[in-house]
């Protein structure tokens, strides 16, 4: 039985809502413990916006025109290439089984091990985003609007990965199939997660794109769990 | 109510036999007045000349292409909640010609789009949204195939579809919202010329074509897969007597 399966201690009243927490703090410990793991979508994103200057050329207010779009798809990739971590470990060792008969509701597990993921992906990455900016040309607050559009839209792209990792768990060709169902989804907060830092560099309003961002986050963080959940079921029935 | 036997593949079986000649009957009839009227009797547009007839095609395909996967999330949501197989087969039965349509509503748009705009393809919001609808029809095929038991591609098949029935409205709204803030486009297929009553009818007939076609085809195509998932089932044997 792992951490978040038991139920809490016998003296404690059982509390269903510690789930997230209980879920989080579990990928979290385990993630930890690999940091060299993190570190790789790291590098993937750093290395991934490296490569636009070689194929387009220096000239540098061309690169500063693509900024925003350029971290954003790579933000993008690394984190469909860090999905997989969210249940395929768990899958293979039979826990992900062991949670789904534990006392804690499973929609809860599931936010929590978004929590986890967003927390050990997307949150790095949108803090590391201002350095490749810097490269870009980017600066002052168009380094600010995208770290914020990060932060906003990373969440998101976590939750609406949990379901493709969900559902093609244990599948053959199981990533490049998530790819093809989770990057149609995942092209709304890229339109406003971009669109917000291009618009603070046209000098225009970017409070609409953010707030847009944050009505993703919200509804992603009400529908996604249960999506998560239903998801989890089907694929070990 | 009598109609829920038909959530049987037995009893759906021969229905579906019954009702798909009757509307591929009307799909050819309504397909050959349809053209008649588009390539024939409608007037040739002063300002684009011939070439504007392929919208007797594009419209109708785009539509249908837009509605199938609609139907597809209301059969998705009846297959998670009432657990009935058949609403999951005709989910696997509509997506092919869904993103059928969808192919031809864009390529019928580029042929349209060179002609008249100096362009096979324009980041149009309307282009946009249609070809991320196609990538939705690629994926919920691609999930459905990559799943060997049957059940389980079934039921993620059909999460599928309404996670992406309600992410429809959002990119569309992205997109076009997106492509107003880009400023890029000074034509868009809004901008098309207002078409006349004639050639209104015309493409509401084609439509409703297309409509008809589809209706028949996922019908032929869902008895073909109950007739593959049910082999060896006792009714299957008594109905080949």
């Amino acid at each position: 039985m792992t951490a978040a399966a038991m139920p809490a201690g016998e003296d404690r009243e059982f509390a269903p809502e510690r789930g997230v927490w209980l879920a989080a703090a579990r990928d979290l410990r385990i993630g930890l413990r690999s940091k060299g793991e993190l570190a790789q979508a790291l590098m993937f994103l750093v290395i991934v916006v490296s490569l636009f200057p070689l194929a387009v050329g220096a000239d540098p207010t061309l690169l500063k025109r693509i900024a925003p779009g350029v971290v954003w798809v790579a933000a993008l990739l690394s984190v469909l290439l860090t999905l997989p971590r969210i249940f395929a470990a768990d899958y293979a060792d039979g826990t992900l089984e062991q949670l789904l008969l534990s006392p804690y509701p499973l929609p809860l597990i599931a936010g929590g091990k978004m929590v986890a993921h967003w927390l050990m992906t997307g949150m790095p990455l949108a803090l590391i985003a201002p350095v490749l900016g810097l490269q870009f040309g980017l600066a002052g607050d168009e380094l600010v609007v995208l770290v914020v559009s990060l932060l906003l839209g990373t969440p998101v792209l976590s939750m609406i990965g949990a379901i493709g990792a969900a559902l093609t768990l244990g599948l053959r060709g199981a990533s490049v199939l998530m790819a093809l169902l989770v990057l149609p989804l995942y092209m709304p907060v890229l339109i406003f997660g971009a669109g917000a830092v291009d618009q603070v560099m046209s000098s225009v309003d970017y409070a609409a794109n953010l707030s847009l961002l944050g009505a993703m986050l919200l509804l992603g963080a009400l529908a996604s769990p249960f999506a998560v959940a239903a998801a989890l079921r089907i694929s070990l029935d | 109510m009598k109609i829920y036997k038909y959530a049987s593949p037995s009893m759906f079986y021969p229905l579906a036999g019954r009702i798909w000649p009757v509307f591929a009957v009307i799909a050819a009839v309504l397909c050959t007045i349809g053209l008649y009227m588009g390539l024939f009797v409608a007037p040739v547009d002063f300002q684009q000349g011939e070439v504007y007839r392929i919208i007797f095609i594009h419209v109708g395909t785009c539509w249908m292409g837009m509605f199938i996967y609609l139907v597809m999330g209301f059969y998705g949501i009846l297959a998670l909640s009432f657990n009935t197989r058949i609403s999951a087969m005709m989910m696997e039965a509509l997506a092919p010609t869904g993103a059928m349509f969808t192919a031809i509503g864009l390529l019928t748009g580029a042929l349209w789009g060179k002609p008249t705009w100096g362009t096979y393809w324009v980041w149009d919001a309307r282009m946009t949204s249609t070809l991320i609808l196609l990538f939705l029809y690629v994926g919920f095929i691609a999930l459905t195939h990559a799943i060997e038991d049957k059940r389980r591609a079934d039921k993620a098949g059909a999460l599928l579809a309404i996670v992406g029935t309600v992410n429809i409205p959002i990119i569309y709204f992205s997109v076009t919202w997106w492509n107003t803030l880009h400023q890029g486009m000074t034509v868009t297929a809004t901008a098309a010329p207002k078409a006349a009553p004639l050639m209104a009818w015309a493409m509401l007939i084609m439509a409703l074509a297309c409509w008809a076609y589809a209706i028949a085809v996922s019908l032929v195509r869902v008895r073909a897969i109950i007739l593959e998932r049910e082999a060896g089932a006792a009714w299957l044997g008594e109905l080949k007597k």
